[in-house]
């Protein structure tokens, strides 16, 4: 179906705060939208945008299709029920650092686990912004927040760890300021089959502002950052002259320069985002600047059995042999006597 | 259908012509018994003489003085002719390890008592752990069947028969025993060892309970199905598990009930392990003659059903009548149903029934937690399926910010809740009615939610098809109470027929319609209308945000806010306009009016009944439509001098009650021990008032 970003604007306005991240992955959508009816062959009416609570979980007021705004951390058990209760609905998925991994995070693993259909979207600015500047599961160790006064002593989810430890099918991670590289990780979700997490870091202007600066920083971004594509070699920097490598002495994953020490292009790994193995993705999904640059692109892209195809496989499979066909038989199923 | 109706003549013929006290189908399986009978005979002679001399042997090694003597053990298997007596009703409890499979035992009693056509209420009671400590009191299981010429309404105050698999199933169920029932106990099991792990005090239980003058039956139960089934090729351990068959055998003699009913479903069961079809088969049989031969009864008793209403009968169980009715509710919706669920005691087996039932257009959902149920359920919903979630009361609980959103954004949806006795993780598998407060009140804000309460087991199937109904067609969350007594109670049931259930009309709109505002209402039930994603031109955006009135946008305005409060309110009540008036049992005045709700119906119908027959002037009502009341609730208060709330709580029903008619007095009848009342309780309470 052909549709322009005019048809699934809302009428409604934006409300985030000026300079908010959001507003860039709302354009990413809006952008992607047009081209995902398009390659899917999908009216409008099957986009259905699900949501928990925070600032990003807004967002389906802002999209001119169907919508449900829910309760805090449920919007993937939301979504889940959405999909399998009418499966030819695109359903995308809005949520939050704190929505799906705080009081989320158990419905969000599951959701990946059973590898149902549907794409989230996962807004990670690491700080709750709708309450005000509380610190999240994704804020970085020891910062300092409203309820950390003295800097957190607690770890950090990397919610790419958790999608790929819960064998996900789907993880790609993208920032902000990159527009034209989430519209295709979004186009690419939702091609996918199975459960497609979307990591976008973005940034909070009032209450986390350049929480990922260092990574988006303009001028450094490309020596910072490495776009992974499937099928090419994992090469990055400003001049396109650093790679990684596997150090095989340590089992991890090193940047080499190339034309340095005997390094050629050849030397360079090559990305597989389709393997079931989840052991590179995860080392890539876990790599951290300073040291390493932070990966964004498709990490993982596997084909793999749907929660959907499942339900639908196995409903065809009783329906074949089913001696029960209402609600009439059922009632007379089993063992009956009649009283004359 | 026809072979059962072959045996029930058959069994009329032999009645008739007094060929035998046993019956049985054809010549094959007569000539069969004749032979076991012989085989019996000897097995008897053998059996009886060990068993004495066991007897005699373990009486002296444990050195308990038995206050019932030798003489007395003879005499209860002494060879005088057994006759045969005809009673109208009889309660038998079944117990023992919670492994020894006294459910199963009672159900195949209760299922075929069922099947010759008698009333039948049945209660499980069973402990928490799957697989207590063998041979104490807290691992003991029970099953209790009421069965009747007539219609049963309660499983029976109290037992006239019951069956002791080890002396812990004595402890924990002598109190269930009638003055002077009979006992059977498995006498193998009443050894120094068992009595001593079982908590006696003394080394003879049956003193220490005083039930010396009861009218006890040892069966070395343990010993003769080890004997039944020497020749069998199976290990010890089958062996000793199928001792139940043995101890229903002995049951089936006394009370006169046919095989072919267990035989098919031994069957059935043993589908894959056929080996183990003719052994259990055997046992049951060699059971059934052991209690013939040994005249282990001084009689046999025969329940001749009365004449009851014509028609097709079932025999079925709260839960799978729930189940039934929600997936009577979808067909009729023509919409399919989802059931999002987590497991939870006693409401599992409804998800597990749905979970059958999958080409009648049924999806289910075993989901992470009993969040992730109902907001599934929601999802569905908002997609357009008949939702629904199922749980227990702490379920319900996690359920409550959930059932919120499911109000504020107007959906339908059913949450059945199977009551268990609370608070907190409480008495799982034990009966009470202390959800009404939560189901009524357990929302933040003013959360008002239809609810439903079912009252007997098969009643289950009605008000699961109704709570289905108004929630599609009034776009209201509907809770369902249910409790662990009806949800895993059974009783034989008339079987409906589809055509006489009404058909439901969500108000889904079409495709093309241009008047579509998501929150705007019909008159009649104040019921906004359903959109469903995928209908062109509908798109539409709700959520838990308080709406406009009309558009559904999120709105903080104050005085919308005020008026969406009382729109949601108005909508509950106007269920009123839908439901029937409420019903009195007995006079419409009087001096006592009972007042029950929910699934006490059957206890206090019969408390009622013998006190009507006691020529008193009691009357009772059973409400199943708790929020909104029937319309004519009021005028029923009116005519009685005193009312009393009978609910197996501290009285929620009765404070609620009083929220509405502020001008009327209620006395209280409760309890809250995990137990269903017992009509002796319910009339007491009435009498001190009369």
């Amino acid at each position: 179906m052909e549709y322009t970003q005019q048809d699934f604007k809302s009428p409604m306005e934006l409300k985030w705060c000026p300079g908010c991240g959001d507003y860039a992955v709302h354009a990413a959508v809006q952008r992607a939208l047009p081209v995902v009816a398009k390659e899917l062959n999908y009216t409008k009416q099957r986009f259905t945008f699900v949501s928990g609570i925070g600032c990003s979980s807004r967002f389906p007021y802002y999209v001119n299709c169907y919508g449900f705004h829910g309760i805090h951390g449920r919007a993937s058990a939301i979504s889940t029920g959405v999909k399998v209760a009418n499966p030819r609905l695109s359903v995308w998925q809005i949520t939050g650092d704190g929505d799906a991994l705080a009081i989320g995070g158990n419905h969000f693993i599951h959701a990946i686990r059973r590898n149902i259909d549907i794409n989230i979207i996962l807004f990670n600015n690491q700080i709750y912004g709708l309450t005000k500047g509380q610190y999240s599961p994704t804020s970085k160790l020891g910062i300092i927040t409203k309820t950390s006064p003295y800097g957190t002593v607690e770890h950090p989810f990397n919610p790419g760890e958790l999608v790929i430890g819960a064998r996900g099918t789907f993880f790609a991670r993208s920032l902000d300021v990159e527009i034209k590289l989430s519209t295709d990780i979004m186009v690419e979700a939702a091609k996918h089959d199975g459960t497609s997490v979307m990591e976008m870091l973005v940034n909070c202007v009032i209450f986390n502002d350049k929480t990922h600066g260092y990574i988006s920083d303009k001028e450094e971004r490309d020596n910072r950052i490495i776009v992974l594509q499937h099928g090419k070699p994992m090469i990055f920097g400003k001049n396109k002259d650093k790679g990684l490598i596997l150090d095989r002495e340590h089992l991890q994953l090193k940047v080499v320069e190339i034309g340095k020490d005997g390094i050629t292009e050849n030397d360079i790994l090559i990305h597989n985002a389709e393997t079931p193995d989840t052991g590179i993705h995860m080392m890539l999904t876990g790599m951290k600047a300073p040291e390493m640059p932070v990966a964004l692109g498709i990490i993982r892209n596997v084909t793999d059995k749907t929660y959907d195809d499942n339900i639908r496989d196995q409903l065809e499979e009783v329906k074949a042999s089913a001696k029960v066909h209402c609600v009439d038989d059922l009632l007379n199923s089993g063992a009956t006597w009649e009283v004359e | 259908m026809t072979q059962i109706k072959q045996i029930y003549a058959d069994k009329n013929q032999l009645r008739i012509t007094k060929i035998t006290n046993y019956d049985f189908v054809d010549e094959k399986n007569f000539m069969n018994f004749i032979t076991l009978k012989i085989k019996m005979h000897i097995l008897f002679k053998f059996s009886i003489k060990t068993f004495i001399i066991r007897k005699i042997k373990s009486i002296f090694a444990a050195k308990f003085t038995m206050t019932y003597n030798k003489s007395q053990i003879i005499n209860k298997i002494s060879m005088n002719k057994t006759e045969r007596v005809e009673i109208d009703d009889v309660v038998i409890r079944f117990s023992g390890d919670s492994g020894d499979g006294m459910q199963l035992t009672g159900t195949l009693f209760a299922d075929t008592a069922a099947l010759l056509g008698d009333g039948v209420s049945t209660f499980p009671d069973y402990p928490a752990e799957i697989r207590a400590p063998h041979g104490t009191v807290s691992g003991v299981s029970g099953f209790q069947v009421h069965i009747s010429s007539g219609t049963v309404r309660t499983p029976g105050d109290f037992c006239d028969v019951l069956i002791a698999m080890n002396p812990a199933a004595l402890k924990a169920n002598a109190k269930w025993a009638k003055k002077g029932a009979t006992i059977i106990v498995d006498a193998d099991e009443f050894n120094e060892k068992g009595i001593q792990r079982a908590g006696f005090a003394t080394l003879d239980p049956f003193a220490e309970l005083g039930l010396q003058d009861n009218n006890l039956i040892f069966a070395p139960i343990t010993s003769l199905t080890k004997e039944s089934l020497k020749d069998s090729g199976l290990d010890n351990k089958v062996i000793v598990r199928s001792k139940n068959m043995f101890a229903l055998g002995i049951c089936y003699f006394i009370y006169d009930q046919p095989f072919d009913f267990t035989f098919k479903y031994f069957k059935m069961k043993f589908k894959k392990k056929p080996d183990l079809i003719e052994p259990n088969k055997k046992v049951l049989v060699d059971g059934y003659n052991y209690a013939a031969n040994t005249h282990a009864h001084a009689n046999t008793y025969k329940i001749v059903a009365h004449k009851k209403e014509k028609g097709i009968y079932r025999s079925i169980s709260g839960n799978q009548a729930t189940a039934w009715g929600l997936i009577a509710a979808s067909e009729k919706a023509n919409l399919p149903l989802f059931c999002g669920s987590y497991p939870i005691t006693p409401a599992t087996s409804i998800l597990e029934e749905l979970a059958i039932h999958k080409n009648l257009n049924v999806k289910t959902l075993q989901v992470e937690d009993e969040i992730a149920g109902i907001c599934t359920a929601i999802g569905a919903a908002f997609a357009g399926n008949f939702a629904v979630t199922t749980t227990s009361g702490p379920g319900l609980s996690l359920k409550s910010e959930a059932l919120g959103l499911a109000v504020m954004t107007e959906l339908p949806l059913v949450v059945v809740d199977v009551q268990r006795g609370g608070p907190s993780t409480g008495l799982p598998t034990k009966t009470e009615q202390t959800d009404l407060n939560q189901a009524l009140y357990g929302r933040n804000g003013e959360c008002p939610v239809v609810v439903i309460a079912a009252s007997t087991p098969s009643d289950c199937f009605h008000y699961a098809f109704y709570a289905g109904k108004i929630a599609m067609e009034h776009m209201t969350p509907v809770i369902l109470l249910t409790d662990g007594f009806i949800a895993n109670g059974s009783e034989p049931w008339k079987i409906p027929q589809m055509k006489d259930y009404p058909t439901i009309y969500p108000p889904i709109v079409p495709e093309g319609d241009t008047d579509y505002k998501p929150y705007k209402r019909d008159d009649v039930r104040l019921a906004r209308r359903w959109a469903l994603p995928e209908t062109m031109g509908l798109e539409h955006r709700i959520g838990g945000l308080e709406k406009d009135f009309l558009s559904g946008e999120a709105s903080h305005d104050p005085i919308n806010h005020e008026k969406m409060v009382n729109m949601r309110a108005a909508k509950v009540a106007r269920v009123q306009d839908f439901i029937p008036n409420q019903e009195i049992v007995g006079e419409p005045c009087g001096d006592v009016l009972m007042v029950g709700w929910g699934g006490t119906f059957g206890h206090l119908y019969s408390a009622v009944e013998e006190l009507q027959k006691e020529g008193k002037k009691v009357s009772m009502t059973q409400f199943n439509y708790i929020n909104p009341l029937p319309k004519n609730t009021g005028e029923i208060f009116q005519n009685f001098k005193k009312i009393i709330v009978c609910e197996l709580n501290l009285g929620q029903f009765a404070a609620y009650l009083r929220t509405q008619f502020s001008n009327i007095s209620f006395e209280q009848c409760n309890k809250v021990q995990g137990l269903p009342f017992t009509v002796a309780e319910l009339k007491e309470s009435v009498n001190k008032l009369l």
